[in-house]
């Protein structure tokens, strides 16, 4: 491959936010028909990086050419005129717009300045038979799924004579089908020519298509590397730069005791509790000390059934009861009331407040459980916040830095701690490690660990079964809004037989605990 | 096992769906029918087809301004000063004819302090991220202090010009209407094509959806956004020159709150206050609603007038909650 020229390159890239070194002399190389991965954890200047290349900030040092030539994108419009594209986590299309608009809007075929809507519609479908021939471009986007909208993207960035395509983590909110096929999308254009950043958290998928790899740490470039001579553990290694026994200690913790758990009256029970429409009637107990694995599939109802024991929403059936008293949660400051947490999927949606001060977020539920009438004294404030600082190693480590400025998984340490605060007895955490880096991974694992020995009650949601076994006492299966079946994590339990469970296979009811 | 079964999921698009986009002009259209279904069977004189060139005639300054407004709230903003914009241009007409200008003069004048004004505030709250709600309420006092700056009481307007424009009766068949209306109804024209064929049209849409996004998407959300505040004003501007041929004065106290009865009637013709969905044809009905209502009770002759406007809040309320609901849904889908 490199006997051809590179279309792309960046050449000793430096960014400086205030205080903050973002990059710091950072190279990087993109072949035509390659596919290339940009790795390191978050804060590693993945995004800056990509932002600096497609024009949405300057650089403040270093250069860029594009096909030969120096080049200084003003912002996206001009470096996708260039033929540099971005597809973003976030879908970043119009939902009140047709999918047809989307791919086109802002360059619509005209005559005489009149935008012709069925040659629009016509060439959206021909340039989408590529990728989803069955889709009807008249459908308004909010409509598809969320696959289908990150398709529409692709064709959007892709019908532009794209040169270089940049996915910035497009894959963190589609399922195993959803991946398959946007693979197939990407293997397909690398083979038209294009050159394909593609940026993920997922080493299997980088493994799967990626030709090339360039890794960045701490906004300098570790360095570029083919895939085939860098194995996945020197992958990991070079993207934390820390050994490994973080992970491979937590390994141990494997198969957990159950029985010494399940004592005396449980933390919550559910008893048939469901709300019609959103998630089926369920009964599940959580004892003092216990972590409940959630598992299912994306829209299997695990999230749901999360939101009822919180109270963010109302069950429409069914008992819960916590420490063997019923209660009714009425919402979320009823549930607070009762020390329950919950940290929710989307952090940024509904976890924090990106304005305000890492302080500020980590005190805020804390401040809520007492009532506003009572503030909590600023110096009990800095104590407590430097405390969670330290234990869940937040960088950086400035309280008084605004939450927005922090990377994906200090966000999600931020929105842990505020719930630790509260020390809660149930801690329900949904999909606490998705789109994180594997280092801050391993250290939101140990602390469910830590916590469960503690005597917290711990309800734990993720996709990703291995991690769900490796922490749980006991796994709940969801499936189409059910709870199917509930598997003791004992020796015998595997990610195979979850995954069978999950996939509705045989084991129903034989595989139930006791 | 097979991935196929690994992924299946509720699919959520079978379930059944009205064409949501056009669902609330659907029901300012069925409102405007039965309300004149209500006159026609109550008032014999109500089915004259005059009633109804009449509500284009008393409204045709209301529906170009909410015409205007319309732009602005595609978008996701909103815009005060309409109703100091209407005032201040019938003033400026009013006090320069007064003076002697020749009218076509004035017309050009009075078409472009709107418009200008408009651009101004388009440009502090693209330039300096300021809600358009305060931007547009500065507009809104200046407008009006520069109307009693120019004269505490009503200038009448005596120009041939202006009185034949203001008394022309265009017949059709048994009945008449003005000039003000053929000029409503281009304006109408305009603004519909504007919204649906051209580019500026759709970047207004995709600002108002998601501006984020359109930014990303690489459209020119700062120059669109500066567009539809300096389109409100034109539309003030051409409102205000209606009103005077309505009135044939400039009374520096006339068009107060008409800003509200605009957005009222946006509202009521079924565009969404967040933004990116609704139609210049929404907007016309809105108008022919309020239209109708003030009709009906000058018909009925006991109810005081205000009635009108107990009428119209009762409408919003129907409306902005009919928004939250279909917003709602909107919401749900897109959370899946």
């Amino acid at each position: 491959m490199s006997d051809t020229n590179p279309v792309l390159t960046m050449t000793a890239i430096s960014k400086f936010f205030p205080g903050v070194r973002a990059l710091d002399g950072v190279d990087l190389r993109l072949f035509p028909g390659e596919v290339h991965a940009l790795m390191g954890e978050n804060g590693a200047g993945k995004s800056t990086l990509i932002k600096v290349l497609t024009g949405v900030y300057g650089h403040d040092s270093g250069s860029i050419t594009l096909g030969g030539e120096t080049v200084s994108f003003s912002g996206p419009m001009q470096a996708t005129e260039a033929g540099v594209s971005t597809v973003y986590q976030e879908v970043n299309l119009c939902p009140n717009l047709s999918v047809a608009e989307n791919i086109f809007i802002g360059r619509q075929p005209r005559r005489l300045g009149a935008v012709r809507w069925r040659d629009m519609r016509r060439r959206a479908s021909a340039v989408l038979a590529r990728l989803n021939p069955d889709l009807d471009v008249g459908e308004l986007l909010g409509n598809q799924s969320l696959a289908v909208q990150q398709m529409v993207a692709i064709a959007r960035a892709v019908d532009v004579r794209a040169r270089v395509l940049i996915l910035d983590e497009p894959t963190s909110s589609l399922d195993t089908d959803e991946v398959k096929q946007l693979m197939r999308i990407m293997r397909q254009l690398r083979d038209e020519g294009i050159a394909i950043v593609f940026v993920t958290h997922f080493l299997d998928q980088v493994y799967e298509i990626a030709d090339r790899i360039t890794v960045l740490r701490n906004g300098r470039l570790v360095g570029e590397y083919p895939t085939a001579e860098l194995p996945q553990l020197a992958l990991v290694e070079k993207m934390i730069g820390k050994d490994l026994d973080a992970l491979e200690r937590l390994d141990e913790q494997a198969g957990r005791d159950l029985a010494a758990v399940e004592t005396g009256t449980p933390v919550v029970e559910a008893t048939g509790l469901g709300r019609s429409g959103s998630v089926e009637p369920f009964s599940l107990t959580i004892h003092r000390g216990e972590v409940v694995g959630m598992a299912g599939l994306l829209g299997s109802g695990r999230t749901e059934a999360a939101r009822l024991f919180f109270g963010a929403d109302r069950a429409d059936h069914g008992r819960l009861a916590v420490d063997g008293r019923p209660v009714t949660i009425r919402g979320p400051v009823a549930a607070i009331e009762h020390d329950i947490a919950f940290c929710s999927e989307n952090r940024r949606t509904e976890g924090l407040v990106g304005e305000l001060s890492v302080r500020e977020n980590i005190i805020l539920a804390l401040q809520a459980a007492r009532g506003w009438l009572r503030p909590v004294p600023r110096r009990r404030q800095d104590e407590l916040v430097r405390r969670y600082i330290d234990a869940l190693s937040i960088r950086p480590a400035d309280p008084e830095m605004p939450v927005r400025n922090l990377s994906g998984g200090n966000q999600q340490k931020v929105v842990l701690a505020r719930w630790l605060i509260t020390e809660p007895r149930l801690l329900i955490l949904d999909e606490p490690t998705r789109g994180i880096d594997v280092g801050a991974k391993a250290e939101i694992q140990r602390l469910v660990v830590q916590l469960s020995d503690g005597g917290m009650a711990v309800l734990f949601i993720s996709a990703e079964l291995e991690e769900v076994l490796r922490l749980s006492h006991k796994v709940a299966v969801m499936r189409d809004r059910q709870l199917v079946t509930e598997l003791a994590n004992d020796d015998d339990l595997d990610a195979d037989r979850v995954m069978r469970v999950i996939a509705g296979g045989a084991e129903q009811k034989d595989g139930t605990r006791q | 096992m097979s991935t196929s079964q690994l992924v299946e999921r509720p699919d959520r698009t079978t379930r059944w769906r009205l064409p949501r986009r056009q669902l609330p002009v659907l029901v300012s259209l069925a409102l405007l029918l039965v309300m004149y279904g209500i006159g026609v069977s109550q008032y014999q004189a109500f089915s004259n087809i005059q009633v109804v060139f009449n509500v284009f005639i008393d409204n045709g300054f209301l529906l170009v301004v909410a015409v205007g407004m319309t732009f602005v709230i595609l978008t996701g903003g909103i815009d005060l000063s309409v109703g100091s914009v209407v005032a201040m241009t019938a003033m400026v007409s009013a006090a320069l004819l007064r003076d002697g200008l020749p009218p076509a003069l004035v017309l050009l004048i009075a078409l472009l302090i709107g418009p200008t004004l408009g651009f101004v505030m388009g440009c502090v709250i693209h330039f300096f991220e300021i809600q358009p709600f305060i931007v547009t309420l500065a507009g809104m006092f200046f407008a009006r202090g520069l109307c009693t700056w120019i004269s505490s009481s009503s200038i009448p307007i005596t120009d041939g010009f202006w009185t034949s424009a203001a008394q022309e009766r265009i017949r059709i068949g048994e009945n008449f209407l003005t000039v003000g209306v053929l000029i409503t109804v281009a304006v109408v024209a305009v603004a519909a094509y504007t919204l649906a064929y051209t580019r500026l049209g759709r970047n207004v849409y995709a600002i108002g959806g998601n501006p984020q996004s359109a930014l990303l998407m690489g459209l020119p959300v700062g120059r669109t956004r500066i567009a539809v505040y300096t389109i409100s004003g034109l539309c003030s501007a051409i409102g205000g020159i209606l009103l005077s041929f309505y009135t044939l004065s400039g009374a520096p106290l006339i068009a107060v709150g008409m800003e509200l009865d605009a957005i009222a009637a946006v509202v009521i013709g079924g565009t969404l206050l967040t933004g990116g969905a609704g139609y210049v044809l929404g907007t016309v009905l809105g108008v022919l609603v309020l239209g109708v209502i003030q009709t009906l009770i000058t018909f009925d002759g006991t109810l005081n007038s205000w009635w009108t406007k107990i009428v119209i809040g009762g409408l919003l309320f129907a409306f902005i909650v009919l928004q939250r609901l279909l917003g709602f849904r909107k919401k749900s889908l897109s959370t899946r």
